[in-house]
């Protein structure tokens, strides 16, 4: 399991949701540790749990198939990969930051970062079933990070206090529907 | 002590962490840049064109590359280890109660709020990051020819990283 995670987390670039697809073949077809179904709830969970997904499903899986033993092993295999490279990256780029070689790269690097930020933006408004109705809350959150300098965290907390009072809520309406 | 520091900061960031690394870019700033000024914004930035060229979540990453700038390599260790321990807790409860969890509607609530808040907070790190487009023409073009690049023809974020470190060696 461990060998398994670590080959993952070694050869997917760029961010944990490149991950998942990869772990969801090894797990299911390659090594039928869990069936398909058990990986999509086991994801669905991970992906409302906070922390990195691929983090959260890693644990899971290795829970689900051998305990803590198992969790151990996926989490460390999932990990370790990026871990050294990032080592290694960090001992060498801080060397040799402040090269003009390296500032005149970082510069080329820097504007294309931000655009390959922006997209996703796109590409989750249009999946997260965003309307002119709830649009107001990405504004509101973008506007009182980026321009107010708001902890997310503030943020955060009080999207999870509004979920909970509007779930409360529409459940109180339904029960009076029925009754 | 720095070492004990660093494992508060990045526990904190693990737990606050909803919708994808690109959402959490926001709180990672403030903690580390604004708050405790362990890397400028300039490394930051780097931080976040090296993370996506490399293994691994952009999350842990940054933990690792920051503890280690920051305090060596007990840092990172201790970093990396503060960002994953709220996922080893939450996973580990959310396992034994897997079936209370289906269908649960607070749950299913929670995180349709907590969708359109990562967006605003995924435009956040975004803008925050303004001034890597702003400060000159050339950084404007790069940036419209990536977003375009990537939005349009789907073209793979380490080829444009590339590409965009290779323009920058040759015109800026």
């Amino acid at each position: 399991m461990f060998l398994s995670f670590f080959k993952i987390g070694a050869f997917t670039i760029g961010g944990g949701y490149a991950m998942l697809p990869i772990i969801e073949k090894e797990v299911v077809d390659n090594k039928n540790w869990l069936s398909r179904d058990e990986f999509l709830e086991m994801l669905a969970i991970s992906q409302s749990s906070p922390g990195p997904v691929s983090i959260n499903i890693s644990i899971f899986c290795g829970l689900k198939i051998k305990k803590a033993k198992g969790a151990f092993c996926t989490l460390l295999g999932c990990i370790l990969p990026s871990f050294i490279v990032i080592l290694l990256v960090a001992i060498v780029f801080s060397g040799i930051e402040t090269h003009p070689i390296t500032i005149k790269i970082f510069n080329g690097i820097r504007p294309a970062v931000v655009a390959l930020i922006a997209v996703p933006i796109i590409n989750l408004a249009k999946t997260s079933k965003v309307t002119l109705k709830n649009v107001w809350i990405p504004i509101i959150t973008a506007f009182l990070v980026a321009f107010l300098n708001i902890n997310p965290i503030y943020i955060i907390s009080l999207a999870i206090i509004a979920g909970i009072i509007l779930n409360q809520k529409i459940q109180k309406a339904k029960e009076n529907a029925t009754d | 002590m720095l070492q004990i520091k660093l494992f508060i900061t990045f526990f904190k960031i693990g737990l606050f962490s909803f919708g994808g690394g690109y959402a959490m870019l926001p709180l990672i700033q403030q903690e580390v840049v604004q708050n405790n000024q362990w890397i400028t914004q300039a490394t930051f930035s780097n931080l976040i064109g090296i993370s996506q060229t490399t293994p691994g979540p952009i999350a842990i990453n940054s933990a690792t590359f920051i503890g280690f700038r920051t305090a060596g390599i007990s840092g990172a260790f201790l970093a990396t280890l503060g960002v994953i321990t709220p996922s080893i807790i939450i996973i580990s409860i959310f396992s034994t109660i897997i079936s209370k969890l289906r269908g649960n509607t607070y749950l299913e609530a929670v995180m349709q709020i907590l969708k359109l808040v990562a967006i605003g907070l995924i435009a956040a790190a975004a803008l925050l990051l303004r001034t890597d487009v702003t400060n000159s023409y050339s950084s404007a073009i790069i940036f419209i020819l990536v977003f375009f690049a990537s939005f349009k023809l789907k073209v793979d974020p380490i080829i444009l990283i590339l590409l965009s470190g290779l323009a920058g060696f040759l015109f800026l």
